[in-house]
């Protein structure tokens, strides 16, 4: 087990190293840096800006360094926690994001959460009631919320609340709410909040969910071995608690991996429709005024969601199948 | 109890006759292409066959978008912003008149300074057909006037209402098509040619190309695509002309989606290296490209154009969203991401909510290319039922 754990974890950190890579060349691809935009403004605004003041300021955010030289500053920065600064708020980036990344965190992990919750017990319904009328409808419905675009979704939702109730449904907590420090109303708020977005991201996940894990627990049930438990005259309820479930269980921790970047893309362009305090509108803002470091810092945060959503998924995964976790390769 | 009477055939017993009947359908089975087979197959997923006929009919109108559209993309029609759909009628004070609309009365409502309009009940404005309308420049080839349906004479047509600069909504939608349903088709054909080619070569020489390979789509794949997507479209310079923007944004779709299908064909070529057909090949002294284009790649080939069908929804998706965002097509390059960047605004939407009707097309196409997509999977696969 021990060893299987550093094993994947050293993968994690190479996987990480290879897209902190990855994502400074994608920051620097943008013709010119922040300065020439930067420089073009103020000029525009007729103010003169004198070589020895574009030197000091190339130097001051070492622009004027070699490319490999400013990745091992942002890198090592990253690991420091210290995530750069940014030209266009003029702040160390940790300062400009402030709550949004443990929001983002919190917004992704509730998703996972209502993924989880709602897929797990229709998936047993549907495997175990298999071409009901309840089967049928679920079935519809979740092809429904597959073949629906997510942020067309929000959308939609913002719309109908705009028209029915006269209010929107945007945003993460009451305004009252946004700056102040946290408190227990302001907690509550949030989460009296959360669950639209959370329905509008998790829908498509949910449902990809439901169809997996209701095919899974059909292959297991049509096994012998439930056909000897019943046989045995073990009640229902045991024969699928017992077995099946636990087999069909496997996949359903595996997909997490799968499941987990179409949650955070769909995430930042929710939050992007919905206006919510997270990572994705400043991502998209920093990413049209090429404020390269904030830009860079939201990818990273983003990966390492991933990357370590998928790293504890497989932890699960080893602690819930002996195969994986003795390194067996699992004979079909 | 009644005796059911026995049957008795009278006729003549002819075996020959039954061999025959069995013989002339089993044949014609056993006779048909794979091409073929897989055909039949698809034809019984009722969907994806009726998918396919819209898609064919949409692919075909993108061909015609001048002539089919009753305006131009960007004609503007100051005195109508924001105008509703007009509805088509056919009778006239219960006469039967034709297709016709009733003209738009235009008034500000000067409590809410919200636009209104009113249909002006009195006279019918029967819609022209095959009719001189504005005029266009044929896929910017040469100059023609005629339209499928052109607006009233001295009216207007404006069928799914206008925008915020009074253009008409339909035509635009139509010419939207042009750019949204050719991205994917662009998208997927370099994906396939990278994945094929990275996919090919991993498999085909293993050892570390294959091993570095599996990392580089192991590491795309643990990325979320959208931020990706949307860095790498922030990278195209504002400079380059909409037809540059347009090839950049197909290759940074096609960028992140090849992986999927370089670990299909890797795995395919591995698992079919070892067939007896490759090996009865190379002892009869095939050289290693015959082998890989004559006998491999038509064997999974046809999975490949099928899980490639998968991901054309996907990219027109990914268009959308990222042109929805402002960070993909920019005006005057229309897309329907484009045109439902307009409805960002919710307020907006709210007065005018045809601004939000591009989303129909991108909800139907998408349908549309997945169950093309599902029903050529299942039609591709020998081993189902």
């Amino acid at each position: 087990m021990i060893r299987y754990v550093t094993n994947r974890l050293m993968t994690m950190v190479l996987t990480l190293v290879a897209i902190s890579v990855l994502v400074f060349a994608i920051i620097q691809l943008p013709p010119g840096d922040y300065l020439t935009s930067y420089i073009a403004e103020i000029q525009s605004q007729g103010e003169q800006v004198t070589a020895d003041k574009i030197q000091f300021l190339r130097e001051e955010y070492g622009l004027d360094k070699p490319l490999w030289q400013q990745y091992l500053v942002w890198a090592t920065g990253l690991v420091r926690g210290d995530l750069g600064y940014s030209f266009e708020y003029n702040q160390p980036v940790a300062d400009v994001v402030g709550e949004r990344m443990p929001l983002t965190l919190l917004l992704n992990a509730a998703t996972v959460v209502f993924i989880y919750l709602v897929s797990f017990p229709i998936g047993i319904y549907s495997a175990t009631h298999q071409y009901s009328w309840g089967d049928h409808g679920l079935s519809f419905l979740g092809f429904l919320g597959l073949a629906t675009p997510n942020f067309l979704l929000a959308l939609i939702l913002l719309y109908f609340a705009n028209v029915w109730f006269g209010t929107s449904i945007g945003g993460l907590m009451a305004p009252e709410f946004i700056d102040a420090p946290w408190t227990l109303a302001k907690i509550g708020s949030v989460f009296a909040h959360l669950w639209v977005p959370v329905l509008v991201i998790g829908t498509a996940g949910t449902a990809g969910m439901i169809r997996r894990l209701r095919a899974n627990l059909l292959d297991e049930l049509h096994r012998q071995y439930v056909t000897t438990a019943r046989a045995k005259g073990l009640s229902e309820r045991r024969i699928l608690f017992k077995y099946p479930l636990r087999m069909a269980m496997n996949p359903f921790i595996a997909d997490l991996g799968s499941i987990l970047p179409q949650i955070v893309s769909g995430s930042v362009i929710i939050s992007a429709v919905m206006s919510l305090p997270t990572t994705g509108p400043m991502l998209l803002s920093s990413l049209r005024s090429q404020d390269m470091y904030l830009a860079g810092s939201f990818l990273m945060f983003l990966a390492l969601l991933t990357v370590v959503g998928m790293f504890v998924s497989d932890l699960l995964l080893a602690v819930l199948d002996p195969r994986i976790r003795l390194g067996v390769k699992s004979a079909r | 109890m009644s005796q059911i009477p026995h049957f008795i055939s009278t006729e003549p017993f002819d075996a020959e006759a039954t061999v025959a009947v069995g013989s002339s359908v089993s044949e014609r089975y056993a006779q048909a292409s794979q091409a073929r087979l897989i055909w039949w197959r698809f034809l019984r997923h009722r969907l994806a066959v009726v998918s396919l006929g819209f898609l064919v009919v949409s692919y075909v109108a993108i061909l015609f978008v001048e002539f089919l559209s009753p305006y131009e993309l960007s004609s503007r029609h100051t005195d109508f912003i924001f105008a509703p759909p007009q509805s088509v009628h056919l009778f006239h004070d219960g006469a039967f008149v034709g297709p016709f609309v009733y003209p738009l009365d235009y008034a500000l409502d000067m409590e809410t300074l919200k636009r209104t309009y009113a249909e002006d009940r009195s006279q019918p404005m029967p819609i022209r057909f095959f009719c001189e309308g504005e005029t266009y420049r044929f896929w910017g080839l040469f100059e023609a006037d005629t339209h499928f349906a052109c607006p009233p004479q001295g009216g207007t047509l404006f069928l799914l209402g206008t925008d915020r600069l009074g253009r008409d909504m339909l035509s635009r939608i139509v010419y939207g098509a042009r750019i949204s349903l050719t991205i994917g088709l662009v998208g997927v054909t370099l994906s396939f040619i990278l994945g094929i080619t990275i996919g090919g070569l991993a498999g085909y020489f293993g050892g570390w190309v294959d091993a570095t390979v599996q990392r580089v789509t192991e590491i795309l794949r643990s990325i979320p695509e959208l931020p990706l997507w949307l860095a790498l479209s922030a990278a195209l310079p504002l400079t380059w002309s909409p037809l540059l923007i347009y090839f950049g944004i197909t290759l940074i779709l096609a960028l992140l989606d090849w992986p999927g299908l370089a670990r299909a064909v890797r795995s395919k070529l591995f698992a079919l290296r070892e067939e007896d057909f490759v090996v009865a090949a190379e002892m009869l002294g095939a050289s290693p490209r015959r082998i890989i284009f004559r006998h491999l790649l038509p064997n999974f080939m046809s999975h490949l154009i099928a899980s490639a069908s998968l991901s054309i929804p996907t990219m027109i998706l990914a268009e959308t969203a990222l042109s929805f965002l402002g960070l993909g097509l920019r005006p005057p390059i229309t897309s329907w991401g484009v045109l439902l960047s307009e409805a960002q605004n919710i307020e907006a939407v709210a007065l005018y909510p045809w601004l939000l009707l591009p989303m129909l097309p991108v909800v139907l196409t998408v349908l549309a290319f997945s169950f093309v997509g599902d029903g050529l999977r299942d039609a591709v696969d020998p081993y189902q039922h």
